[in-house]
């Protein structure tokens, strides 16, 4: 797929909570096709601390308008530029990147996101909907303040399942813990998983003893995003693979230690 | 059109701006955004005699106007370059220079001896200066008698353009050119990265797996226009500029400096596109200031 280097003008900045929120931007021309799972590199200007670009998972996709959304939350300098631009300014980005989840053998799956790992999710959940996939979704959160969007997963879902560490929403603890996984037989036929190391691991864990196929979206730090630094490699049994161009998008089979 | 054009040794540049080894892969990752042809020549990323997975992640830290990396030159091998990448860019309307590592004299003439008949080639620079091996790398480039002994090497089988990239982690960066120079090295390139740290507090941990790594971006600038400076004054064989450029003016003040050539890096990172704009840039500051070449430029530093 080609890339593309654009500036993008901002259209909204939806504070959704104190920390997280969605950039929607229209795009100077017409918008390429972007893949569940591909991600863009965003440039933060006025910020000497934040040199490098920020990889951000692309959230949703309007053809129609030319314009795409970001999920983001606040954890960083660079995130907390992002967070302060209005309406009217330009992003520049570097898009579409890297690879996207592929699609399940069968016609039923779970994505399990969790806090701002369900931006990739969204579009997933909307391409398999549309696909005639029937789409249950998990999201886990450690208050109700990282718990974003559910209406906007509960229109390509089935059934949206919430936990909170705190059990300020959903059910208490975390994504692994929800009362889904009790049931001896899940009949799913793909877990897609994104958000913290630790959780897609433990996802990752729970996919292989109840031999459920499973990708998850990796967010490896990463400088160039578009395979010439080498910088945000992943141990695969094939060796290292870049996250930016191979992946963020890996199959636990092939991922060393994940399976 | 101002004539952009200079010579490394027997190598023609269309112009003096040249992408640097291990932020521009082999030039495909960047034709999506720009026609990688315009450049004067491409600094592929390194090559060793044998395939390297590198250093473990993570291998990159953010800092203030720069970054760290200790990817410890990753690579499949010379044997994979010319099979698998060669022909991909053998056709490319540039100069390619290869990038050579390794971890002794005899592997450094081991790939420098295999890329010998590859026509494309027209000439490779010796990697004396990898922060982020511990065998081999900079223990080459921060010793006179180790950086002549693998220039000598190498020079006695290598017959085309030889380039040496110079480690700043000296004490004398004139001395190693010198000691190179004497030895046959047709070019130095200067700067490589410069020895660097960073730490998470709160974690109380290292932000790269090595804890050491390489620093780069326009924090290094200032010491490398320095050290180009002093190196240019010294030797008698052309000097390639290179640490931190990020636009035509950083470009030029290492040409100012006595630099021939330039290599843009971590730059390639933030716009893919930007070697294209400062060749652009230069022959904008030739038309403004009045020069036809480029090559009037070179030194003309005033002090």
């Amino acid at each position: 797929m080609k890339k593309y280097m654009q500036d993008f003008k901002i259209i909204q900045n939806r504070r959704i909570t104190p920390d997280y929120f969605v950039l929607e931007l229209e795009c100077p021309e017409i918008l390429p096709e972007i893949l569940p799972g591909q991600f863009a590199e965003v440039r933060v200007d006025h910020s000497p601390q934040t040199y490098l670009r920020r990889p951000i998972s692309i959230y949703d996709v309007d053809y129609r308008s030319n314009r795409l959304k970001l999920l983001i939350k606040k954890v960083g300098i660079g995130s907390a530029k992002l967070f302060d631009l209005t309406k009217g300014l330009t992003l520049n980005l570097i898009y579409p990147l890297g690879n996207s989840f592929s699609l399940p053998e069968g016609n039923k799956v779970l994505l399990v996101g969790g806090g701002v790992g369900c931006a990739p999710l969204l579009l997933l959940a909307k391409q398999l909907n549309s696909k005639g996939v029937i789409v249950h979704a998990l999201i886990g959160g450690r208050t109700d303040r990282d718990i974003v969007d559910v209406e906007k997963f509960s229109t390509y879902c089935k059934s949206v399942y919430i936990t909170t560490d705190d059990g300020s929403l959903g059910e208490m603890g975390m994504v692994t813990q929800h009362s889904l996984f009790a049931d001896e037989v899940l009949d799913y036929s793909k877990i897609y998983s994104c958000g913290p190391d630790a959780m897609m691991r433990a996802i990752a864990r729970l996919a292989t003893f109840k031999g459920i196929d499973c990708e998850v979206s990796l967010e490896n730090l990463m400088a160039c995003g578009i395979g010439a630094c080498l910088c945000c490699i992943v141990e695969t049994s094939e060796g290292n693979k870049t996250t930016c161009v191979q992946g963020p998008v890996f199959n636990i089979r092939d991922l060393k230690g994940w399976s | 059109m101002r004539d952009l054009s200079v010579d490394i040794h027997k190598l023609h540049l269309k112009n003096p701006v040249m992408s640097a080894s291990g932020t521009f892969g082999y030039g495909p990752e960047f034709e999506d955004f720009f026609d990688v042809n315009k450049l004067g020549g491409i600094l592929t990323k390194a090559c060793t005699s044998k395939n390297r997975d590198g250093n473990r992640y993570p291998r990159m830290a953010e800092t203030p106007m720069g970054m760290l990396n200790s990817v410890g030159l990753q690579n499949k091998g010379v044997d994979y370059f010319i099979e698998a990448i060669y022909p991909r860019i053998k056709s490319y309307d540039t100069h390619i220079i290869v990038n050579v590592s390794d971890s002794t004299i005899e592997g450094y003439v081991e790939v420098a001896e295999k890329l010998l008949p590859l026509d494309k080639i027209g000439g490779i620079e010796l990697n004396i200066s990898c922060p982020n091996v511990k065998e081999g790398g900079m223990a080459f480039g921060t010793s006179c008698p180790m950086a002549a002994a693998v220039t000598k090497a190498v020079r006695r089988v290598y017959p085309k353009t030889l380039i040496v990239k110079l480690s700043p982690n000296v004490t004398s960066i004139e001395e190693i050119a010198l000691a190179v120079e004497g030895e046959g090295a047709d070019s130095v390139s200067l700067i490589n990265t410069l020895l660097g740290m960073a730490i998470d507090a709160e974690k109380r941990r290292p932000l790269l797996s090595t804890i050491t790594g390489g620093l780069s971006g326009p924090a290094i600038k200032p010491i490398a226009l320095r050290m180009v400076w002093q190196v240019a004054k010294t030797v008698k064989i052309p000097v390639i500029g290179m640490g931190g450029i990020s636009n035509a003016t950083d470009a030029i003040e290492f040409l100012l400096a006595g630099a021939t050539a330039v290599q843009v890096g971590t730059a390639n990172f933030i716009d893919p596109s930007v070697c294209s704009g400062i060749i652009d840039g230069i022959e904008t500051y030739l038309e403004r200031h009045n020069f036809n070449s480029v090559t009037e430029i070179i030194g003309a530093l005033r002090t």
